[in-house]
């Protein structure tokens, strides 16, 4: 009698564990679906390159200095300051004497600017190139490629990237010569 | 667990159950669970079945799970979800107004204070809002819950349902009649002729169950997966494998890399065609009357789709391949791949190239001495021209503007194009300064001998492609589909049933159905017919 009561018992906990777990597991796949579609609606607009992500390659013409092609792998072991610009782009022309000021100090500490263009030809450019006196490397996105893979939405938009090809800082908008130098010495090769 | 043992035939019903499982015999303690009142008919709904399980209540995800499971609360997030949406139409959303504006400065001069309080509300990008996206997604739940709290009770309680019924669940069926001295022949008449049309009878001790169309009651179930399929269809929009929405200018002649496809693909705009109806046809006239102007029949962007093959570093000019050439028109996509590029907007005559000719300044008739036409997209630097003259460009602006005095380029597109040249007359070392572009012919300095004129332009126009790529389209249709059968599967049949339960003297007749009760009323009329059996009374008609 008392082995009858004790096994009622527990089947009574058996089908109440499993009630517990049937609702828990339902509930939770429900709540997994939510969660992910409030994060991705979060995150569409967000860029896919951002800080702490490897800075993808590629490789473009360079139109100042002694020429020949420019790639981000080749800059391997120097910070680079990674900057889209154009020359229709009024808050990009006051960024650039800063950029031009600083580069030969920190060319010494190993890190390197690189400028791309989101001009339609080279001549705009390179009549900007003589005007300001640049002499970091200017290359010139043609087809949107690099902005693309980037993806950049605003002029100017700069990407300062550490020796190990890591982003570390991602600045939309002008840039003034204080935060620069602030940025340029967090890329510093140590 | 507390079971409910039937005190007339014995079955162990779950708790909470309202009518017996088996014989349907009301259980007392649990009337007030379905409404029931003593000498009124019973609730049928879920077969008086022990859902919802409202007896456990105990730990937080039995509440939750509770919560979710009621009929009201569903109803009233559909009906928040309804009003949320129809607030969300006051304005237009955010993705529908231009894009090239600010949209607090937008709503602002658009709609006044309403529009400035809608704006800051958020309301402008309702639909893709947190508490929206919350809404919608507890509309989910809550249909999956309720169903699974429903249908389950409901299954078990239909399939223990047994063809011997207590008295007193048959006297309170809408559907019921007593008749004294019916012989075996006539219930055995009545039975057949139930069977004639096609329900099945299942019989116990000399009662009779006769049942048709049980399965109409897994309508609402169906129709509820639908809806899940559909919902699980848009929340896959967000996986950007499943679902892309993106958008390409190509200017004629170019070739451009389609977004969004990991510079795999490349499009290239052969010609762009826009035509419009001919307004000497006679069945035209009227329209384009009416609309005061040309109206356009087709836009057409004539199309290469190229496929990047080798591995070429971005930035690179990547080795293309062919993959498809052919036409996009309007709703007539171009389809490569998975992807599809829809015709959705276009710029007509672009500036391409220009010609400038050199003349004397103080020629009235402005003869040409030399000139020399610029590749807008492409400007060499220095042009050598006839009769010795040499032209260097100095400055190019493609879009040109005054900027607080200086001139400037608003985009890299040759909308506006302007020019400082640099003229060489033969044999000189110092150049003359003209300023040229479209209207303007500007001399710099005032001296100068020779000016610069247009004397020629041409144009090119641009295609806007909108790239789609939905594979959750299938799901989305599944998901309709599934809801129409459920729909059709519980609006076109009807679960019928009909007791006949033999009584000391006679016997008593019950039927019951889902809906459409004129139609049972009509089968048992046909049944029944020259037999002693009295025709049921609709005994809810009665008390009214």
């Amino acid at each position: 009698m008392l082995s009858k009561v004790e096994e009622a018992k527990k089947q009574k906990q058996r089908k109440k564990n499993l009630r517990l777990l049937f609702r828990s597991s339902i509930l939770l796949v429900l709540l997994a679906a939510v969660v992910f579609a409030l994060v991705s609606n979060f995150t569409k607009d967000k860029t896919v390159i951002g800080v702490g992500t490897e800075a993808p390659n590629f490789k473009l013409e360079r139109l100042n200095g002694e020429g020949g092609e420019v790639s981000l792998d080749d800059l391997k072991g120097k910070g680079v300051m990674l900057n889209f610009w154009a020359t229709y782009c009024g808050p990009c022309k006051e960024e650039m004497p800063y950029m031009e000021s600083l580069y030969p100090e920190y060319k010494e500490k190993g890190v390197e600017i690189l400028a791309v263009s989101m001009d339609s030809n080279d001549l705009v450019v390179n009549r900007f190139v003589d005007k300001y006196e640049l002499s970091f490397p200017i290359v010139r996105d043609n087809g949107g490629q690099v902005l693309e893979l980037y993806d950049v939405g605003e002029l100017p938009s700069t990407l300062f990237i550490n020796a190990d090809g890591e982003v570390v800082e991602k600045v939309s908008g002008e840039l003034t010569l204080d935060r620069l130098e602030g940025y340029l010495k967090k890329i510093e090769p140590q | 667990m507390k079971r409910i043992t039937c005190e007339s035939c014995g079955h162990v019903n779950p708790e909470g159950t309202v009518l017996c499982e088996a014989c349907g015999k009301p259980i007392e303690k649990n009337q007030h669970i379905d409404g029931n009142k003593p000498g009124k008919l019973l609730n049928m709904r879920y077969e008086g079945s022990a859902r919802r399980s409202q007896t456990y209540n105990k730990s937080v995800i039995d509440k939750i799970w509770n919560f979710f499971s009621s009929v009201k609360v569903g109803v009233t997030l559909i009906v928040i979800t309804l009003i949320a949406s129809a607030v969300g139409t006051i304005f237009p959303q955010e993705m529908y107004i231009p894009p090239n504006v600010d949209p607090a400065q937008h709503y602002a001069d658009q709609y006044g204070i309403l529009g400035k309080i809608y704006y800051q509300l958020g309301l402008h990008n309702l639909y893709s809002s947190w508490w929206y996206m919350i809404l919608i997604a507890m509309i989910g739940t809550s249909i999956i819950i309720a169903s699974i709290d429903r249908y389950v009770p409901l299954r078990r309680a239909l399939k223990m349902q047994k063809p011997k019924r207590h008295k007193a669940f048959l006297q309170k069926q809408r559907l019921f009649s007593e008749s004294e001295n019916i012989s075996a022949e006539d219930v055995e008449h009545v039975k057949n002729r139930l069977k004639k049309q096609r329900y099945k009878i299942t019989e116990q001790d000399g009662h009779i169950l006769a049942e048709k169309g049980r399965f109409s009651r897994w309508g609402p179930y169906v129709n509820h997966i639908g809806l899940i399929v559909f919902l699980l269809g848009a929340l896959m929009r967000f996986i950007p494998f499943m679902y892309i929405d993106d958008y390409v200018w190509v200017r004629e002649g170019e070739t451009a890399v389609v977004p969004d496809t990991d510079q795999q693909y490349y499009v290239k705009n052969k010609d762009f065609i826009m035509e419009t109806y001919d307004e000497n046809d006679e069945r035209y006239q009227e329209a384009i009357q009416k609309q005061g102007g040309a109206v356009p029949s087709n836009y057409q962007t004539d199309a290469v789709i190229y496929k990047a093959s080798g591995e070429a570093v971005t930035g690179e000019d990547p080795e293309l391949e062919k993959v498809k050439e052919g036409s996009i028109q309007v709703n007539r996509p171009l389809k490569f791949d998975g992807y599809a590029l829809y015709q959705s907007s276009y710029q007509l005559d672009e500036f391409e190239s220009m010609t400038f000719k050199i003349h004397e300044t103080d020629d009235e008739s402005e003869e040409a001495l030399a000139s020399f036409t610029v590749n807008l997209m492409d400007p060499e630097y220095e042009y050598e021209l006839d009769n010795g003259f040499r032209v260097v460009i100095d400055q190019y602006f493609p879009e040109y503007y005054m900027d607080d005095g200086t001139p400037a380029s608003q985009s890299k597109y040759p909308r506006n194009p302007a020019f400082v040249f640099f003229v060489y007359p033969p044999g000189e070392e110092t150049p003359e300064v003209s300023f040229a572009g479209i209207g303007r012919n500007v001399d710099a300095s005032g001296e100068n001998d020779y000016k610069v004129g247009l004397q020629n332009f041409e144009v090119r126009d641009v295609t806007g492609l909108t790239l789609k790529r939905d594979y959750t389209l299938p799901i989305i249709a599944l998901g309709g589909l599934i809801f129409m059968i459920g729909v059709i599967q519980g609006m076109y049949w009807q679960h019928r049933r009909v007791w006949i339960h033999p009584s000391d003297s006679g016997v008593m007749l019950a039927a019951h159905t889902n809906k459409n009760w004129y139609g049972i009323k009509r089968e048992i009329e046909k049944a029944i017919d020259g037999t002693g059996v009295n025709m049921v009374e609709d005994q809810q008609e009665i008390k009214q």
